[in-house]
C-alpha cells in the first residue's frame, strides 16, 4: 500500500485534534505521521497527515464533516514537497567523536549541542533522508532521538 | 443599543425563548442547577424526567414528531452520562437535538471534582459536534450555532457543555445572528448535470425501484416523492426509517426490504435494474452481504451526506443535495417522459399476491402480535403516531402498520435502543397533546425506562401503550432458536413479572389485560375512552411466535426465509 498525504485546514479550537484522531482510528486506520501547526492565515492551523489507506476517500468525507475542519487536500506525492525535523542524541567518545561529527555534518545534520560523552544533532529533510540519518549513526549508539511529524507542501498553486 | 446584564443562566434561557423553545425535558442536579432557577420563570415547559436517558429520548420523539429541534437538559457527570445512548441514538437515526449540560466549575475542570465527567470528550463521537462554554457572553452565539448545526444538512445531536461558574457569570445580552461556519457548509441543491445523468438512466430503467428513507421525512420531501413515484410509474420501497414517507396501501407502495422486510421489497430490489436511492444509508439490516446487494441494479444515490456515498455501494451516479431538491430536479427534467414500468409492475404485482405477509391467529390459542396490531389500526385514529421498541414487536409493526404520512412512526432505527418507546412517545404527545400517541412496546424494552411512565402520568400526558408481553427478549429467543440450538440462555423474562396493571395504577396511570381474542376489542375500546391519564395495555402474546420473512446477518436477500418450515434447509 502506499502513502497518502493528507493536508488538512482546520479551525483552531479545542479539541480538534482529537476529534481529527477519533475519526480516523474509529476506523481502525494507522497514522504514519501527525503535525499540527499554526498557518499564516489567522485561527487556522494544518495538519498534515500521512496515512496508508486503500480509500482514502472515505475518511476524507468523514473529517470533512467535523464542524471545525474546512478544507481537506490529498498532496500529489509528485508535486509536494515534504519535510521534517529531527533531533538526535548520540554518544561519543574520543575515538568516536571525530568520525560522528564529520558523518553528521556531511549528512546536512548542525550539531546543536556537544559534550564528553553525547552530541545532539538536528536534521530537517524528507523521512527517507532521516531514515538514512539514523542508520547512519546507529552503530555508535543512539541514547535518544525525536521526529517532529513530517509537514507537506504543495509546489504548484 | 442597551444592553441588560444577564447571567450565563438567565442567557441560556433567553436564548431558548428567542430560539422558539416551548418545552424542554430534562433532569436538574448541582451543576445545571443555576439553570433551572430562571426556567422557573419562564414560559417554557419543562418536562421532569426519570432518568437522562429518558429525557434524551423525549427530546427525540419531540423532534421526530415535528421535524424541529427537541432540547434537552441534564447536569454533570452522570447526567451527562445517562445521556449519552439517546445522543448517540439521535445521531444514528439523524434527529435533530439540543442538548445542554452542566459541568463543575471552570477551575475544577480536569480535577476529578465531584460529578465531573469529560461531557465533551464522551461525546464527540457521539454527536454531530458539541462545545465547552468559556464564558457567559457567548451563551446566546453558542447556543443559536448549535440548533442550527442540529437542524440543517443533515441533523443530529449538538451537546452545549456550560461549567458552573459560568452559568452564574453576568454578561451582556445580545441577540445572537448567525455567523458563517467556514467548515460547515451543507451543500443542500443537487449539481444539475448529476440530475441529468441520473434521469437519463431512468428513462431507461425497465425495472426502476425508488429505494427511500429517512432523509425524505427530514428534508420534508414526501409529496415531492408522491409525485415521482405515481407521475412516472416507480415504484417504492421504505426502510425502517422511511415508513410513512410514501402511502402503505399505494399500489406503488412496497414497503419495507430487508433483514425482516417483506417478501416483495427485499426481491423486487434484487431484480431490479436501478436503485433510485433517496436519504438513504444501505443500512446491512437492508442490503444483508453488500456483496449480493442488487447485483443487477445501476445505482443513483442522492444524500444531503457526502459521506454516505460510496461508504457501502459505490453508485454510478453520485448526488449530493436535500431530497426535496432532488427529486425537483428528477421531476423536472423527467418532464413528460413515460417509462414503461408496466411488465414491472405486473411482476411486483404478483409476487405480493404470491407471498402476502401472513400470521395464524387461532380463535382459542394465544394472541399473536400482528393480529393485535391489525385490530388496532382499525380502531385507532387515521394520523395517529405510533412509537415503537426494538425486537419483534418492532418488526412486526413496521411490516403490518399501515402508515400513511411522515412522522407518525418513530423508532429506534441505527442504534437499535431498547427502551426508546415510551420516553419518545411522551415527547410526541408533549409535541401534539391532541394527536392520539400509541406507544407499542416490547416487555424488554419497556422495562428498560418504565419509570417514565410516572413522567406521562404527573405531567398529564395520557398517551396509550401496549406491551407486548411475550414474558421474553422475543428477538433474542428467536435467534436462539434458530442460530443456537434452542438454547434460551438469559432471553426468559416471565410473563407475570412484573403485574404491569399493577405496576401501572402504581405510577398513576390505568392498567388493562388482554389475553385472547374476545378481550381485543373490549380493552382497546376501553383504552381509547380513557383521555385523562395514561393507559397501559398489558397484552399478553405467544411467546413462541417468531418474525418472518427473514434474511441471514451476512446472508444474501436472495435467501429469504418465510416461515419455519424454510429454517430447515438453512
Ligand atoms: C439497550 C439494548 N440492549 C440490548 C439489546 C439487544 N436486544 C435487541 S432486541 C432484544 C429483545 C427485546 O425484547 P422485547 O422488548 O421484549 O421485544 P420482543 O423482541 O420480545 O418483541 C434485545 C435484548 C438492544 N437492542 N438494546
Ligand atoms: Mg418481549
Amino acid at each position: 500500500m502506499s502513502e497518502r498525504i493528507l493536508s488538512v485546514l482546520v479551525e483552531d479550537k479545542p479539541g480538534v485534534l482529537a476529534r481529527v484522531a477519533l475519526t480516523i482510528s474509529r476506523r481502525g486506520f494507522n497514522i504514519n505521521s501527525l503535525s499540527v501547526g499554526p498557518t499564516n492565515i489567522e485561527g487556522r492551523s494544518k495538519m498534515t497527515i500521512v496515512t496508508e489507506l486503500e480509500s482514502v476517500e472515505q475518511v476524507k468525507k468523514q473529517l470533512n464533516k467535523l464542524v471545525n475542519v474546512i478544507k481537506i487536500v490529498e498532496l500529489d506525492p509528485d508535486n509536494t514537497i515534504e519535510s521534517e525535523v529531527l533531533l538526535m542524541k548520540v554518544s561519543i567518545n574520543k575515538e568516536t567523536q571525530t568520525s560522528v561529527i564529520e558523518k553528521a555534518n556531511l549528512s546536512g545534520a548542525k550539531s546543536v549541542d556537544v559534550g564528553q560523552d553525547y552530541a545532539v544533532f538536528e536534521l530537517t529533510g524528507t523521512s527517507k533522508e532521516l531514515i538514512k540519518f539514523e542508520k547512519l549513526l546507529k552503530p555508535y549508539g543512539i541514547i535518544e532521538m525525536i521526529r517532529g511529524g513530517r509537514i507537506a507542501i504543495q509546489t504548484k498553486l | 443599543m442597551t444592553k441588560e446584564k444577564l447571567s450565563g443562566a438567565e442567557l441560556i434561557v433567553r436564548t431558548l425563548e428567542h430560539l422558539n423553545v416551548s418545552t424542554v425535558f430534562g433532569v436538574p442536579g448541582g451543576a445545571i442547577l443555576p439553570a433551572y432557577d430562571p426556567l422557573y420563570d419562564s414560559p417554557i415547559r419543562h418536562i421532569l424526567a426519570r432518568h437522562e436517558q429518558g429525557a434524551g429520548h423525549m427530546a427525540e420523539g419531540y423532534a421526530q414528531a415535528t421535524g424541529d429541534v427537541g432540547v434537552v437538559i441534564a447536569t454533570s457527570g452522570p447526567g451527562a452520562t445517562n445521556l449519552i445512548t439517546s445522543l448517540n441514538n439521535a445521531l444514528m437515526d439523524s434527529t435533530p437535538l439540543l442538548a445542554i449540560t452542566g459541568q463543575v466549575a471552570s477551575d475544577f475542570i480536569g480535577n476529578d471534582a465531584f460529578q465531573e465527567a469529560y461531557t465533551v470528550g464522551l461525546t464527540i463521537s457521539a454527536t454531530k459536534h458539541n462545545y465547552l462554554i468559556t464564558n457567559a457572553e457567548e451563551i446566546p452565539q453558542v447556543l443559536l450555532e448549535a440548533k442550527h448545526i442540529a437542524t440543517t444538512g443533515r441533523p443530529g445531536p449538538v451537546l452545549v457543555d456550560i461549567p458552573k461558574d459560568i452559568l452564574n457569570e453576568k454578561a451582556n445580552w445580545t441577540e445572537p445572528k448567525l455567523e458563517d461556519l467556514p467548515g460547515y457548509k451543507p451543500t443542500l441543491e443537487a449539481n444539475p448535470k448529476m440530475i441529468q445523468q441520473a434521469v437519463e438512466l431512468i428513462k431507461n430503467a425497465k425495472k426502476p425501484i425508488l429505494y427511500v428513507g429517512g432523509g425524505i421525512i427530514h428534508s420534508k420531501a414526501n409529496k415531492e416523492l408522491f409525485e415521482l413515484s405515481t407521475k412516472y410509474n416507480i415504484p417504492v420501497v421504505t426502510t425502517l426509517m422511511g415508513r410513512g414517507a410514501f402511502p402503505d396501501g399505494n399500489e406503488l407502495c412496497i414497503g419495507m426490504p430487508g433483514m425482516h422486510g417483506n417478501y416483495t421489497a427485499t426481491t423486487s430490489i434484487q431484480k431490479s435494474d436501478l436503485l433510485i436511492a433517496l436519504g438513504v444509508r444501505f443500512d446491512d439490516r437492508v442490503t444483508a452481504n453488500p456483496k449480493f446487494f442488487a447485483q443487477k441494479a445501476k445505482v443513483i444515490h442522492a444524500d444531503i451526506d457526502p459521506a454516505e456515498i460510496g461508504k457501502v455501494r459505490e453508485p454510478e451516479v453520485p448526488i449530493v443535495g436535500d431530497a426535496k431538491s432532488v427529486i425537483n430536479g428528477l421531476i423536472e427534467k423527467l418532464g413528460d417522459s413515460e417509462i414503461d414500468t408496466n411488465s414491472w409492475l405486473n411482476e411486483i404485482k404478483d409476487m405480493k399476491e404470491n407471498y402476502p405477509l401472513n400470521y395464524n391467529q387461532e380463535e382459542k390459542g394465544p394472541l399473536k402480535v400482528p393480529y393485535v396490531l391489525e385490530e388496532l389500526q382499525k380502531m385507532s385514529e387515521e394520523d395517529s403516531i405510533v412509537v415503537s421498541g426494538v425486537g419483534q414487536h418492532q418488526m412486526w409493526i413496521s411490516l403490518h402498520w399501515k402508515f400513511k404520512s411522515p412522522n407518525t412512526w418513530l423508532n429506534s432505527g441505527g442504534l437499535g435502543t431498547m427502551g426508546y418507546a415510551l420516553p419518545a412517545a411522551i415527547g410526541a404527545k408533549a409535541a401534539f397533546p391532541d394527536k392520539q400517541i400509541l406507544a407499542l412496546d416490547g416487555d424488554g424494552c419497556f422495562q428498560m425506562t418504565c419509570q417514565e411512565l410516572i413522567t406521562a402520568s404527573t405531567e398529564n400526558i395520557p398517551l396509550k401503550i401496549v406491551v407486548f408481553n411475550n414474558g421474553n427478549h422475543g428477538m433474542v429467543r428467536q435467534w436462539q432458536k434458530i442460530f443456537y440450538n434452542h438454547r434460551f440462555s438469559a432471553s426468559e423474562l416471565t410473563h407475570h413479572t412484573p403485574d404491569y396493571v399493577a405496576l401501572a395504577e402504581a405510577m398513576g396511570a390505568t392498567g388493562l389485560r388482554m389475553v385472547e381474542k374476545s378481550d381485543v376489542k373490549r380493552v382497546f375500546e376501553e383504552m381509547f375512552k380513557t383521555n385523562d391519564r395514561p393507559v397501559l395495555v398489558d397484552c399478553v402474546v405467544d411467546p413462541d411466535d417468531m418474525v418472518f420473512p427473514m434474511v441471514k446477518a451476512g446472508g444474501s436477500n436472495d435467501e429469504v426465509i418465510l416461515n419455519e418450515d424454510d429454517l430447515k434447509n438453512i
